[in-house]
């Protein structure tokens, strides 16, 4: 038997959970020359192919981009433009045919930049 | 525009506390609310050529122009941050942005007025539109806080509810301006002040100032404004921050605001005075001074950085 009050949190340890390495993936802006910027998605998982994920966003957005890889970040997908709150919207959309089941929770998404 | 968007992003860890007693959560929330409101609205807005960020950002300041009240400033000036004196709040900036794209927003103040004619509160204007539409007042209110009309001692005129509850609202206002509103204390740094150098290189003059006022190291708000920006830079002579890239006074305030909501506020009793220090195992804890909770914070890290500047040479 247990008793369910007990189980609470201790209230006076101290607040670790931010640090807690979270597999987020990074959307991040950067300014280019002038007014162009570029988008890069950064710490997709292993079971998403940045790929095919290239391909979706480049036909979607009308944008080229490029997978480059990084030594210590893995894959990144580097996009051309400010896209950044599309492909939120994009790996979010439970709805959509392309991700479906395998749509990202908003809580493990960082967007970056100003 | 593009930055409301994405607040809920910025912290995620936040909105999944659902503790209501704390007021700055609470705000965290309201403001996911919003902002997942404001997500749906920019596809249907989508004019094709106000798809990204920065440019429907200032197709939409333009629309706004009029509306801005509060600080008109020209879109692209370089003088823009130095004249301002105004403090800017970061909580009540928050609020403002979040309601600018609402609908009933962009309608115009003639629509929100034409709602207060008609007794109708605009929705999330809360108790200030309630005030405003006021209906049943008897023909002579008088002064409420000089006590004439039906204020006074000797009126014989029956106080209904609505408005003794208008008198305690206008009474704690006026002389208890911390405790009316949603609660939240305001917390007000100075607006960061933004020079353009030169055609690529912006210059934030004032952060060391800003800095003080928030108890951090410089090198800590440089190096996360930095990351965030994903771009490099330098402090000049006079302590001021030279930063690689374009940006403008309201695109810093955004990335400030982020940095306070992470490493500054505290997120019990969102006391922004708090310290920020080394714990044990190279974490860093922010440390509150008037609630005393602790909780650490994680590094600022850079991330992915693409190599962006001159083009690598073809090999030929
Ligand atoms: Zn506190």
């Amino acid at each position: 038997m247990s008793i369910e009050n007990l189980k609470v949190n201790d209230p006076f340890a101290d607040d670790v959970g931010d640090t807690q390495p979270k597999n987020y993936v990074h959307i991040r802006i950067q300014q280019r020359n002038g007014r162009k910027t570029l988008t890069t998605v950064q710490g997709l998982s292993k079971e998403y192919s940045p790929k095919a994920l290239l391909k979706a966003f480049k036909k979607e957005y009308a944008c080229n981009g490029t997978i480059i890889q990084d030594k210590d970040m893995g894959e990144v997908i580097q996009l051309q433009g400010d896209h950044r709150t599309k492909v939120m919207d994009f790996l979010t959309d439970k709805g959509s045919d392309k991700m479906g089941k395998y749509a990202l929770a908003k809580e493990n998404i960082k967007i970056h930049g100003f | 525009m593009a930055e409301t968007e994405e607040t809920p992003v910025f912290d995620p860890s936040l909105k999944k506390k659902p503790r209501k007693s704390v007021a700055f959560e609470a705000e965290n929330g309201d403001e996911v609310n919003g902002a997942g409101k404001d997500n749906a609205e920019p596809q249907g807005l989508e004019t094709g050529e106000g798809g990204e960020g920065k440019e429907s950002e200032e197709g939409t300041a333009e629309m706004f122009k009029g509306k801005k009240k509060k600080k008109p400033k020209k879109a692209d000036g370089d003088d823009e941050a130095p004249g301002e004196v105004a403090e800017f709040d970061p909580t009540a900036l928050k609020r403002k942005k979040k309601k600018k794209p609402s609908k009933e927003k962009a309608e115009g103040d003639s629509f929100d007025a034409a709602l207060a004619e008609a007794g109708v509160v605009p929705r999330g204007e809360g108790e200030e539109g309630a005030e405003d539409a006021e209906p049943a007042l008897p023909e002579d209110t008088g002064d409420l806080l000089l006590g004439t009309g039906v204020w006074n001692a000797a009126s014989t005129v029956d106080l209904t509810y609505p408005l003794l509850l208008t008198r305690f609202f206008t009474l704690l206002r006026s002389q208890h301006p911390d405790l009316a509103g949603d609660g939240r204390r305001s917390y007000k740094i100075p607006p960061p002040q933004v020079l353009r150098e030169g055609n690529k290189k912006t210059i934030f003059a004032n952060i060391s100032d800003i800095c003080k006022r928030m108890k951090r190291f410089d090198e800590h708000v440089t190096q996360f404004l930095f990351a965030e920006l994903g771009t490099s830079g330098s402090v000049d002579g006079s302590k001021r921050l030279v930063i690689r890239g374009k940006f403008q006074q309201k695109q810093l305030e955004n990335v400030l605001r982020r940095y306070i909501l992470e490493y500054v506020t505290c997120r019990t009793c969102k006391s922004p005075d708090t310290d920020l220090k080394k714990g044990e195992n190279r974490l860093f804890f922010v440390t509150c001074n008037s609630c005393g909770s602790r909780r650490s914070v994680a590094a600022i890290k850079t991330g992915f950085q693409a190599t962006v500047g001159k083009r690598r040479r073809q090999q030929t």
